[in-house]
Formats: structure tokens, C-alpha cells, sequence
């Protein structure tokens, strides 16, 4: 069994076909998530929004290697994962607009996006909430002798949480087949990861509990992939869970609307130039601008598609909120 | 008198605290440079510097935690949890310890702690950013809990929660941030367990907190055009609470509506009707009537939400039943 950090530098390469396939996906989220910022501040959606602009490698390199019978947690922060685990982007859409067609029948909202259909076991509003839930799923599989995995997703601020230790410890003495990513985008809300954690090396989490961790650059879709397939075999095969933490970057703010007064002066552009995974993607493929454009024009009319969907949908009556409060 | 935002009012007290007491420090997520999600902390950081106006890692157990420690110690730590559906978190620390070591230790400790909170629902947050969890810590002697519904209220029972030698859990409710009235340049302390009448009346007595304190004004407003002549009384002290004021007031009004955004079933309401009736049960001309939101968690969908939590059409039509009864 192994033990330690692997450090992937030098990842084999992917097939163009397969590349291109993460290519479509991190687009659509990209967009749709730059649709979701436009419909907020047109005052369509109510609530609270965290997009993932930045994010997408983690979310689609992850969820690519997982089965579709693998479960997941989210967190606030949603959308990408939902979509890289297969949720329609009609059916996420129609939840932000309310609808009963929503993947959580309205009852939800960005915070609270569910389908157990395709594995997701619900984007959660408390920091670290998900990740007790992710160890017991685990058991489940592994006390029924099934060769699922399940995958806890959350952020640098989530490693702070007394759930996160408790759950990364209870997982390991166990032996749970787990994998906790942790998408280090080095802030928790305004607060940089320096002022939060009195460390800089996530993985020595993991060494605390004698786990598995593998570190990643979040924004090399492809390393992204490798790695999770490295952890997610760990985990399947019996070998422990295990700890992966891909370093990316919120390429936005917090929350649809935040002034990011928090910071440094010129970063977010920096970021933007430098850290966006998507254009490092398109050039590692040389995609040429015929078929960006086909291919911008496909995501564009799926995401369009999709608020039409959620705008044509059903607003629940208002005595529906008296349903399913209890089973 | 300047006016000044609920918002306002809280910082400025936080702020003349940390002016005259070295003791008085706070913790808290992104209350530093982002000035806490609610803004309440906006400039304190440049004022008193991170030493004072600590931000901290998302870890509500050890906020409350530490805050319980330093105020042990003497000092007089407020604590900020962003949402109070996060206060979950704390609870130990707050229910178990801060509560408790007064009594534990037969009165050799005290732990002048204040935890201030913030929520309620109205903008589709969705399920866990939106209760009102008051009745929970209402629940747990030791405790003191506060829930100001105006600017000048938040002030000055801010500043006799921090110079309480008690834990008190300070609750903010969201929508009222913005709103506005004259508050008093000098700071002047609101003891703690002393109720407000917002407006006196005849025929009914609202009993109200938080939001609906606005709520149940504006009901009895309209009221007058019907005839229907409403007292209005805050208790703003939840615990301890001013039994007198409410006891008086039924007496003359004769019938009693209690109201707050928590769901009704459990709610502060309940204790405010039991209360009533052990010590006014002749006074009574009718039931007393609860109006809270439904029993159910905060739905997201805004059709639904506006459904399950308590409105203007609500009070008054609970107002209009009691009045009904001779
Ligand atoms: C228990 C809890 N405390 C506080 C919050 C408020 N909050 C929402 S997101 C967030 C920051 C989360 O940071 P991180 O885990 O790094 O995720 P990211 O937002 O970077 O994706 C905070 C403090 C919360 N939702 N839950």
C-alpha cells in the first residue's frame, strides 16, 4: 500500500480525442457559469451564487474518471461539479430559476443542488457538511462489497473544519474507499490561505493521518485526469482513501457580485492571463479559430437552451413547500 | 441625533468598546478586510488593526471556543458567526461550556463573551442560511440572548451585552441592516431584560421580535383605520425576559399575538403564550394567537419561501381573529 505524496510532473499524454472532449466540457461550464453571472445581475435568479470560473479542470479531470454509479458531494460551489458528474445543464438551470423541473425541484437552489441519478449527493451550503457523509457512503460500499467509490469535494477554507479532520481520520481507520479533493483556490471568501492555515503544503494534512495524497496543478486538465485516476484506482482497489489536492484558481469572486476588495491590485488580470485552463488547453491542441468558433457556437446553444428550458419551466405552488419535509 | 443604519449602529458600538477597552477584541470569518459578509465590520480593520479585528479560519467551534477562553481570562471578546445556522457549529462551545462554567465551578468563573449572528430568510438563500434559531439558546440556562430590531436597540444592548459578565448570543436579523433612526452620538447603554413598547394600544397586544417587530407597526397602523387599536412590545431580551412589561401590557389590552420569523411549533412564541396564561389567564378575552413561519425547512424557490415565512396579511389576520372574540 502506498503511502506518501506522488507529485505527477510529467503526465503521459491523452488521446486529441479525449482532450477534446474535456475541451467541450470546461467550456460549457465556463459558459454556462458566465451565463448564470449574467441572469443574476439581470435580477432573473434570486439567492446566492458561487460560480467556478477557474475551476473547471478540477471538476471535469475528476468526475472523468469516476463511474456513474461513484458518488459525490459538493459544496457551495456547485455548478462544475454537478455538470462534470452529468447533470443536464436544463435540469441545473431550471433549479436556479426556482422550476420544478430543477434538480432539486426548486426546493433547493444553487447551494442545494441534488441528483441522485447521476451520483450527486446533494452541493451543500456548510463548509466541510459534506464531507462526514462522503466517509459513510464509503462504508456503505465497502460493507456491501461494491466496488464504488464515493468523492468528497471542497475548498482550502474546508480543510479548517472540524469535520474535515474528524472525516479525513474516521476515513483512513477505516479504510474507506474515499477520495477527498480539495480544490485549493487559496481563499476561503476575502480570507488569502497565509491568514487562514499556518501551513502552505496542503498534503502535510494527509500525512497527519497516514493518508494517500497526491498534489496536482489544478489548471493542466490533463494532470488532473491522471492524478484522479491514480486516486480513484487507490481508492476502488481497497488500498484506503486517499487525499488529492488540486492547486487552481477562482478566476472570479467569491459570489456573483462581490467587489473582491480582498484583492492584491491587478491579480485577478494576472490570473486571468495566466491560470485560465481553458486557453492552456486550446494550445496544448492547437485548435484552430474554425473550429473554436463551431465549437463556442455548440456550447453557446446548449447554455442558451438551457435558460429557455428553466425560464418555459413550472414555478412550484406555494404549498408545495409543506411536501417532503418529512419522508 | 445622526441617523444612523442598524448596520452602523452595531459597528459604531463595537467600535466605541474597542476605543476605551484594550480588553474588548473580535474574531470572526472576513471581518477584516472584507469587513464581515454583512459589512457590520467595514473600516474597524484600519482603526484597530489585526491584532484586534481578527479574522479566522472556518472553524466555528474554536471561534466560540476561544472566545469563551479569553473571556475567562478577563477580556471581553465578540465574536462574529456569519450565519446563525453556523451557530449549530458552535453549540458546543456555547451550550456545554460558556454556559455552564459559571455553574460547574460554583460562581468562581465568568465568561463575558458575546456572540453576534446574523440571518433570516426573505432573499432564497435556500435551507441553511436562512432560520432563526433564537428559541434554540433561549433554551439553556446561563445563557443571555438579545435580538435588537432598530438601530438605536442594537447600540445600546450591544454595549450592555459586551459589559455582561454572561455570554450573551446577540442576534441581527438581515433585512434590517439598512434601515434607519436617530441614534444618540454618546453611546447609551439599553439594560439587558428591559422590553420596549414601539406603540401603545387598547385592544390587542402584539408581542414581537426581530422583523416582525416592523411587521406588527405596520399591522397596527392599518389596524387604526379598522378601528382595532394595537400595543406593540419588543422584548429585545429573550433571556432573560421582561415578564412584567408583557404580563401589564395583556392586562390591558386583554388579548395577545405573538410573532417572529422562527418557525411557530416550539417557537419564542410558545413561552410568551404560556407565560401569558399562567400569570393573565382572567385578563384573556381570547386565545392567544402564535405567527411564525410554517414547520418546514426554508425552501428556495421564492414562490414557496414567501409561502412558508410569516407576513403583514398574517399578523393582521391574527390580530382580527383575537379581536373577534368578546
Ligand atoms: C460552516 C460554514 N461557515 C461559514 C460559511 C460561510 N462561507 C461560505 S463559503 C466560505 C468560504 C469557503 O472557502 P473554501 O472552502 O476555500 O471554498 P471556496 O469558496 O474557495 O470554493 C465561507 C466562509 C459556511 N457556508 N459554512
Amino acid at each position: 500500500m502506498s503511502r506518501g505524496v506522488t507529485k505527477l510532473e510529467q503526465p503521459t499524454r491523452l488521446s486529441r480525442e479525449t482532450l477534446v472532449s474535456f475541451l467541450e466540457e470546461m467550456l460549457l461550464i465556463r459558459r454556462f457559469e458566465e451565463k448564470v453571472e449574467e441572469r443574476f445581475r439581470a435580477g432573473d435568479l434570486s439567492g446566492f451564487l458561487h460560480v467556478a470560473l477557474g475551476q473547471e479542470a478540477v471538476a471535469v479531470g475528476v468526475c472523468r474518471t469516476l463511474e456513474s454509479d461513484d458518488v459525490i458531494a459538493s459544496t457551495h460551489r456547485a455548478h462544475h461539479h454537478c455538470l462534470a458528474k452529468g447533470m443536464t445543464p436544463n435540469a441545473l438551470m431550471a433549479e436556479l430559476y426556482g422550476k420544478l423541473e430543477g434538480c432539486s425541484r426548486g426546493y433547493g437552489g444553487s447551494m442545494h443542488l441534488y441528483d441522485l441519478a447521476t451520483g450527486n449527493l446533494g452541493a451543500n451550503a456548510v463548509v466541510g457538511g459534506g464531507l462526514p457523509g462522503i466517509v459513510g457512503a464509503a462504508l456503505s460500499f465497502q460493507l456491501r462489497g461494491e466496488p464504488r467509490i464515493a468523492v468528497a469535494f471542497f475548498g482550502d477554507g474546508a480543510t479548517n473544519t472540524g469535520a474535515f479532520h474528524e472525516s479525513l481520520n474516521l476515513a483512513q481507520l477505516w479504510s474507506v474507499p474515499a477520495v477527498f479533493v480539495c480544490e485549493n483556490n487559496h481563499y476561503a471568501e476575502s480570507t488569502p490561505s497565509h491568514q487562514h492555515m499556518p501551513i502552505t503544503d496542503l498534503s502535510r494534512r494527509a500525512e497527519a493521518f497516514g493518508m494517500h495524497c497526491v498534489v496536482v496543478d489544478g489548471q493542466d486538465i490533463e494532470a488532473v485526469y491522471l492524478a484522479a485516476t491514480e486516486a480513484t484506482a487507490h481508492a476502488r482497489a481497497g488500498n484506503g482513501p486517499v487525499f488529492l489536492v488540486a492547486n487552481t484558481y477562482r478566476l472570479t469572486g467569491h459570489y456573483v457580485g462581490d467587489p473582491q476588495v480582498y484583492r492584491p491590485k491587478g491579480e485577478l488580470r494576472e490570473l486571468r492571463e495566466t491560470q485560465d485552463p481553458i486557453p492552456r488547453l486550446r494550445e496544448l491542441l492547437g485548435v484552430d479559430e474554425e473550429s473554436w468558433s463551431a465549437l463556442e457556437a455548440d456550447v453557446k446553444a446548449t447554455v442558451e437552451a438551457s435558460v429557455e428550458f428553466a425560464k418555459s419551466g413550472t414555478d412550484p405552488r406555494p404549498e408545495d413547500a409543506l411536501l417532503n419535509v418529512y419522508a | 441625533m445622526p441617523e444612523t443604519t442598524y448596520r452602523e449602529a452595531v459597528r459604531d458600538c463595537l467600535a466605541a468598546a474597542m476605543r476605551q477597552d484594550p480588553d474588548v477584541f473580535l474574531m470572526g470569518e472576513d471581518i477584516a478586510e472584507m469587513g464581515g459578509s454583512m459589512g457590520v465590520t467595514h473600516g474597524l480593520l484600519e482603526e484597530f488593526g489585526k491584532e484586534r479585528v481578527r479574522n479566522t479560519p472556518i472553524s466555528e467551534a474554536a471561534i466560540a471556543g476561544a472566545g469563551v477562553g479569553a473571556a475567562i481570562q478577563g477580556m471581553r471578546p465578540v465574536v462574529e458567526i456569519m450565519y446563525q445556522d453556523f451557530i449549530t457549529l458552535s453549540m458546543e462551545q456555547i451550550v456545554l461550556q460558556a454556559a455552564k462554567h459559571r455553574y460547574m465551578s460554583g460562581g468562581q468563573v465568568s465568561v463575558p463573551l458575546t456572540v453576534r449572528t446574523q440571518g433570516g430568510a426573505g432573499w432564497s438563500p435556500g435551507a441553511q442560511h436562512a432560520e432563526q434559531l433564537e428559541a434554540w439558546l433561549c433554551h439553556v440556562p446561563g445563557l443571555k440572548v438579545v435580538y435588537p430590531s432598530t438601530p438605536e436597540d442594537a447600540s445600546g444592548l450591544l454595549w450592555s451585552s459586551i459589559y455582561d459578565d454572561n455570554t450573551v448570543v446577540f442576534f441581527e436579523h438581515r433585512t434590517l441592516y439598512p434601515i434607519k433612526a436617530n441614534v444618540p452620538e454618546a453611546l447609551s447603554p439599553i439594560e439587558l431584560g428591559k422590553a420596549r413598547v414601539h406603540r401603545e394600544g387598547s385592544d390587542v397586544t402584539i408581542v414581537a421580535i426581530g422583523r416582525l417587530v416592523h411587521v406588527a407597526l405596520q399591522v397596527a397602523e392599518q389596524a387604526t383605520e379598522e378601528g382595532i387599536s394595537v400595543e406593540v412590545l419588543d422584548p429585545r431580551t429573550l433571556l432573560p425576559l421582561d415578564e412584567d412589561a408583557i404580563i401589564n401590557s395583556v392586562m390591558k389590552t386583554n388579548r395577545c399575538v405573538v410573532t417572529h420569523e422562527a418557525v411557530t411549533r416550539m417557537g419564542f412564541g410558545a413561552e410568551i403564550a404560556a407565560l401569558v396564561q399562567e400569570k393573565a389567564f382572567d385578563y384573556l378575552d381570547a386565545p392567544i394567537e402564535r405567527v411564525g413561519s410554517k414547520f418546514t425547512p426554508i425552501p428556495f424557490a421564492p414562490v414557496m419561501e414567501q409561502y412558508v415565512i410569516p407576513h403583514e396579511e398574517d399578523v393582521m389576520a391574527a390580530v382580527k381573529r383575537t379581536v373577534a372574540r368578546i
